[in-house]
């Protein structure tokens, strides 16, 4: 032991040592040189507040905000990387045009001023606009603007707009928006500060990175179970308390067989079925007449609109469904004064479910989870939420206006991101866990999955997709929005597809985020037509970003007889030398986070907090020491150009003098425009609020963001709590204070069901893959299919998933390339059973050949436990091209690195039908089906060795340096402490 | 006198590497720094980190567990690493215990490293001396920063709080609580250099009844029973 004696004073207190020995050392930081600001990471889609050091026009320390909502002071490690994505020798330096002549993917370029390039962008938009406005595709990656980017493609006329929430999110996003109002995903989160038992589903890595970390924390230190549905064990699922090795693509049936053990034992939550969802709805029940599974309603009398009906067990008659004082029945089947046969949705789901197909024996086959622990997690899920459920003596007023004294809690919670979402069946399996949770009573409930401002939304949210594109023209809505009939789609008088990628078509009638997956395949093949420019921001579509990534290179490059490239001009903003940037003609180089204003707006995906409505911006924190300009900036300066009405005056000028000028002044409807903080002329008003003309200011001085907590009768129930809900309209997040009825029952559904069923007054498709379809996938209720590309293979012949996932500290992260991070992993492998291995003959870190539907490639295998024994899986965009992202080109990532994308068709495996062109998407919604593929694995044969396929080596810019091979990163000269002199004398003798 | 080292909870830690990068960060700028890296851009691209994560699968299935071990120096009250040094440069301050290397006497011999068991010496590939982790020397005594950031940069960013900056010596600070009640371990004790850094297990899987069922029930919808509940 030390037994060290010391000339202090001994009867110090800790602080005062601490104090005394503060005396001793030197001041470390220069401070004069050093200032700190406040701004928002962008190191991936979790946007925590962060507080930047800088020196110099250096970042010496980068650390996450205390005050912030999001993080809390804490960070990632993605966030901690900052400076290296700050100093990457990627970074594109100037505008750059491919050089006359030379062929697209050989990365020849020229540098061009900004003028030059603004000027060839402003000239060929013109001619698109005044021509065919759809001849632009404008698809954006991973930014977080869509606010602007969705109003800029809308004043421009063209209905190709979309984010890349097609191909990532738009199963949740449509599964909650549809069914709850709000969803996973952003706009929810688990209750951690009062949740006793949360289950996790899939990978969820890839959003709320802090937030989900610090509530997993939370729920540890509590006592709270934490149960890890996944095939996969890494992350998150490490510390869980119970890991259910899933089979992929099953978790509805998983879900949905505890939903059989809950009401074979009748655990269901009663008074918040009837009191908060459709489930005492009547519907009615004429099977193959037209009608079929819709809502009764009351017949159109005068004065009185038509409503919907329940069975009132009060006064026993049919009441309408939105009355406050009656006693909806949640069983029985009826009949209608006309005679028509009724049932309420609670007896067609408890028929549906009860079903032996979900029995836990049954289910227990198909995904693989033992039928003890399927009906065991039931009921344990049950026992908390009805043996251990919270009561907060709180008044609220509920939707009638009626006075109640306590929020009852059901503290079960859940989360569900990737992992679902990416498989073709991801919407009906998003809306099974969300009937999973209603059953229980456990929606924005305390210790429930809770909504965040401005969610939740009533069902669906009101904005209809545009259908009409005419020259010189904006779009009279949004371009994307939420379909509610067959009336809504987006189709022609023939029924083809108006928009590029097919949205909102008969292949995918709810895209609520397009098919970003779709649009380069769609426009090389001119199905349904050709365009003329694409226009991408910040998305690596020519490499990870693409399924079928190699031929997506081919057809990125394809040209007609003519020698005209079958898209004519690509056009791509980036901050780096991702790989698209070779495969673009006109380069338009971005800043990096730390250069740039910008907003996270409730317009947008907002950083909300259950109980307070945030938003947060962007504020340079770094000079640019490049020839680069924000994507917003050209957004508006694009605007200003061609003239959008929303940013020309009557006489042609321009309203707005850049973006910073456009966020304060912009007003979607009177005193409502991006940011919702200090608003009035004042800067004292929240949520609503005339424009202030000192906005970036007083954010700059809240360090970056604005938080508006909720009172505490307004926390839960929202969907149902007119204190929440007059707020909410007032605030514009909702259009109207009528309670928002959870629909379990979706008849929304239903009409595309009966379109496909040739039932529907209104437009029906006429091809019968889309009739079958329609049938088969729109059930009003969630239930469980075999993922489209199992159904299109021989499974026998390609045994095993195969999933990916991003590592934590890269997910949603432009930093591959992060000379930090890329210590971290610089390889990715095939991960593997090892007992499947074992049975296969297939042995740690050998090579193998894995081959699907698509081609195949050649990659190097290691041995896991933490796996289901029919899945394998990589750690995806580890793989870069030779050459990209400052890279050189012996890199691990270039040579030994692979993509899975090679063996994921854009398109369902081919069998000769009509589908062979349909995409490889859900049904429902278009969401990309990453996850869906299936392949064989194979032993190489002695002497392959080496990742395959390899891809040309992409050239450098113009101009760029070469990357450095050693660095030595530091602010300033390190203050050296020295060993004290005395120490040294006595060799540190104790 | 002070025992200054760090709790790690293995029972909360999920390996996402954010501590590691924080430390590069923070003293890639501090008192040690910089930390340099060789082929930043290239093949195998390594460098100096006074932080590393690692990510074990204990036992075979169905009973394994993957565990994440966050790594540094463990601040060792017989640090072998001191005792080796032949210039002098290594040293255990005797006002806290931290163990730092005085970058004007280091030459860089590599000895310390081969003394260390628990893996925390690097050679800084381009300043030839050696780095490891000084518990933030450089932030913990700096009354110029706000009181609650008078911690290793490790600490507070941790994502999921998993790691505990205290003194050893005071029964009462948050680690020594946390040692007692978790039962914290040293890692490999038996070498005998006593670390002071304490790993806290995994807690025990938390067991939740079940809801108590009858076997038998009514099997069709027709056979349920409304309730009269008021909407």
């Amino acid at each position: 032991m030390n037994t060290l004696t010391t000339d202090l004073p001994c009867d110090l207190e800790p602080q005062d040592l601490i104090d005394t020995l503060a005396v001793e050392l030197p001041e470390f930081e220069p401070r004069e040189s050093q200032q700190t600001k406040y701004t928002t990471c962008y190191m991936c889609a979790c946007r925590c507040g962060i507080k930047v050091t800088v020196e110099d026009n250096k970042v010496r320390y980068i650390q996450g905000n205390p005050n912030h909502p999001i993080n809390k002071g804490v960070l990632c490690a993605k966030g901690n990387s900052g400076i290296m994505k700050q100093m990457s020798p990627a970074k594109l330096r100037t505008p750059l045009l491919r050089k006359p002549g030379t062929e697209r993917g050989a990365g020849e370029f020229e540098e061009i001023s900004w003028d030059r390039a603004l000027d060839i962008l402003e000239q060929r938009l013109a001619h698109i606009r005044a021509t065919d406005p759809n001849k632009l595709a404008y698809f954006t990656g991973r930014d977080q603007m869509q606010a602007l980017t969705g109003m800029w493609a809308s004043q421009f006329g063209t209905l190709n707009w979309a984010a890349h929430g097609g191909f990532c999110s738009v199963n949740m996003a449509a599964g909650g928006l549809y069914t709850l109002g709000h969803a996973f995903w952003e706009f929810g989160d688990p209750d951690w500060a009062n949740t006793k038992y949360f289950m996790l589903w899939g990978v969820a890595e890839d959003h709320s990175s802090n937030p989900i970390k610090l509530g997993l924390k939370t729920l540890k230190e509590r006592g709270a179970k934490f149960v890890a549905v996944n095939p996969v064990r890494t992350g998150y699922q490490a510390i869980a308390d119970e890991w259910i090795a899933i089979r992929p693509g099953t978790d509805a049936m998983l879900a949905l067989s505890m939903v059989h053990v809950l009401l074979k034992h009748r655990l269901i939550d009663d008074e918040f079925l009837i009191r908060y969802t459709n489930a005492p709805q009547l519907v009615v029940n004429t099977p193959g007449q037209k009608g079929d599974g819709l809502f009764y309603r009351s017949p159109v009398s005068e004065g009185k609109a038509s409503e919907i009906q329940v069975w009132d067990l009060n006064s026993e008659t049919f009441a309408d469904a939105s009355r406050a004082d009656i006693a909806p029945a949640l069983f029985g089947e009826f009949t209608a004064p006309d005679g028509t046969p009724l049932r309420t949705s609670m007896s067609i789901l408890v028929d549906k479910y009860l079903d032996d197909q979900y029995a836990p024996e049954n289910a227990a086959r198909e995904c693989g989870v033992s039928a003890e622990t399927i009906e065991r997690l039931a009921l344990e899920m049950a026992h908390v939420a009805f043996k251990e459920s919270i009561t907060l003596d709180v008044e609220w007023t509920d939707w009638a206006g009626r006075k109640q004294t306590q929020f009852i809690g059901r503290p079960v919670s859940m989360h569900a991101m990737r992992g679902i979402s990416a498989h073709s069946n991801g919407f009906q399996t998003c809306r099974a866990i969300h009937l999973l949770q209603v059953l229980l009573g456990t929606i924005d409930c305390p210790g429930g999955h809770l909504a965040k401002p401005p969610f939740p939304k009533h069902i669906p949210p009101g904005i209809k997709p545009a259908k009409v594109s005419a020259p010189n023209t904006p779009l009279k809505s949004p371009p994307l929005g939420f379909p509610t009939c067959p009336e809504d789609l987006v189709i022609d008088g023939d029924g083809k597809p108006l928009r590029i990628d097919k949205a909102y078509s008969w292949d995918a009638p709810i895209s609520a985020h397009g098919l970003m997956h779709m649009v380069i395949s769609n426009a090389v093949n001119g199905d349904p037509y050709r365009i003329d420019t694409l226009m991408l921001f910040m998305a690596n579509m020519a490499w990870n970003s693409s399924m079928n990534t190699a031929q997506t290179l081919e057809m990125l490059c394809a040209k007609e007889d003519d020698g005209e490239y079958k898209i004519p001009f690509i056009v791509c903003s980036d901050a780096f030398h991702s790989e698209m940037v070779a495969y673009s003609d006109l380069v338009l180089p971005d800043t990096t986070y730390l250069e740039r204003y910008d907003t996270i707006s409730m317009l947008d995906r907002p950083i909300s907090e259950p109980h307070a409505a945030c938003d947060s911006v962007r504020i340079p924190v770094i000079e640019p020491d490049r020839d680069v300009l924000s994507w917003q900036e050209v957004m508006i300066e694009m605007a200003g150009r061609l003239g959008f009405p929303a940013f020309t005056r009557e006489d042609g000028s321009r309203k707005y003098e850049g973006y910073k000028d456009f966020i304060i002044n912009f007003e979607k409807e009177p005193g409502i425009g991006f940011l919702a903080g200090y608003r009035g002329k004042e800067g004292d008003k929240s949520l609503r609020g005339e424009p202030n003309p000192r906005q970036w200011e007083a954010y700059e001085e809240n360090e970056g963001f604005f938080e508006f907590h909720l009172a505490p009768n307004q926390r839960y129930l929202r969907h149902a709590n007119r204190d929440y809900l007059e707020l909410a309209k007032e605030a514009g997040w909702v259009g109207s204070t009528d309670q928002i009825v959870i629909e379990l029952y979706s008849e929304k559904l239903q009409t595309f069901r009966l379109a496909g069923q040739g039932l529907y007054d209104g437009p029906m498709p006429t091809e019968a893959h889309h009739k079958a379809r329609l049938q088969k996938y729109f059930d009003p209720l969630p239930f469980y299919y075999m993922p489209l590309e199992e159904q299109r293979i021989d499974r026998d012949e390609y045994p095993f998933h195969a999933v990916n996932q991003r590592p934590m500290f890269m997910y949603h992260s432009w930093d591959s390339q992060n000379a930090w991070l890329r210590q971290i992993m610089s390889q990715n492998y095939l991960f593997m059973n090892r007992v499947a291995a074992e049975k296969a003959g297939i042995e740690d870190l050998s090579w193998v050949w894995v081959e699907s539907h698509n081609g195949r490639i050649r990659v190097q295998v290691k041995l896991m436990e933490g796996c289901n024994e029919q899945t394998v899986w990589t750690w995806n965009a580890i793989a870069k091209q030779k050459g990209a992202w400052g890279l050189s080109k012996d890199a691990n990532e270039a040579t030994d690195g692979f993509l899975m994308n090679h063996l994921i068709s854009e398109l369902l495996p081919r069998k000769g039908d009509e589908l062979d062109r349909v995409t490889n998407s859900d049904p429902v919604t278009g969401q990309a089906a990453w996850y869906d593929l299936r392949v064989k694995i194979t032993p190489a044969a002695a002497g392959e060795t080496g990742t395959w396929p390899t891809f040309r080596e992409v050239k450098p810019l113009p101009g760029a340096k070469a990357s450095p091979q050693a660095l030595s990163y530091a602010t300033h000269r390190n203050v050296n402490l020295k060993r004290p002199m005395h120490d040294i004398l006595t060799r540190g003798e104790k | 006198m002070a025992k200054l080292g760090l709790v790690v909870d293995l029972d909360t830690c999920v390996g996402c590497h954010g501590c590691a990068t924080a430390c590069k960060q923070w003293n890639t700028s501090g008192t040690i720094g910089p930390l340099s890296d060789s082929d930043p851009y290239g093949r195998d691209p390594s460098g100096a980190w006074l932080n590393r994560i690692r990510t074990y699968e204990v036992g075979d299935t169905p009973n394994s567990k993957t565990v994440n071990m966050p790594m540094s120096c463990m601040h060792c009250e017989d640090a072998a690493c001191v005792t080796v040094c032949p210039t002098g440069a290594s040293y255990k301050r005797k006002e806290d215990g931290i163990v730092l290397v005085d970058q004007d006497k280091c030459m860089g011999c590599n000895l310390c490293s081969w003394a260390c068991p628990y893996g925390a010496r690097e050679l800084d590939p381009q300043q030839g001396t050696m780095k490891k982790c000084t518990l933030c020397v450089d932030r913990i005594y700096d009354e110029r920063l706000p009181e609650e950031e008078r911690k290793p940069a490790c600490v507070i960013t941790c994502p999921t709080k998993s790691r505990v900056f205290g003194d050893f010596d005071d029964p009462d600070s948050e680690v020594s609580k946390l040692v007692r009640e978790r039962g914290g371990q040293q890692l490999m004790p038996e070498l005998g250099y006593n670390p002071v850094n304490t790993y806290l297990p995994p807690r025990n899987k938390k067991a939740v009844e079940v809801y108590e069922v009858k076997p038998s029930l009514g099997k069709t919808v027709k056979q349920w029973v409304n309730k009269v509940i008021a909407r």
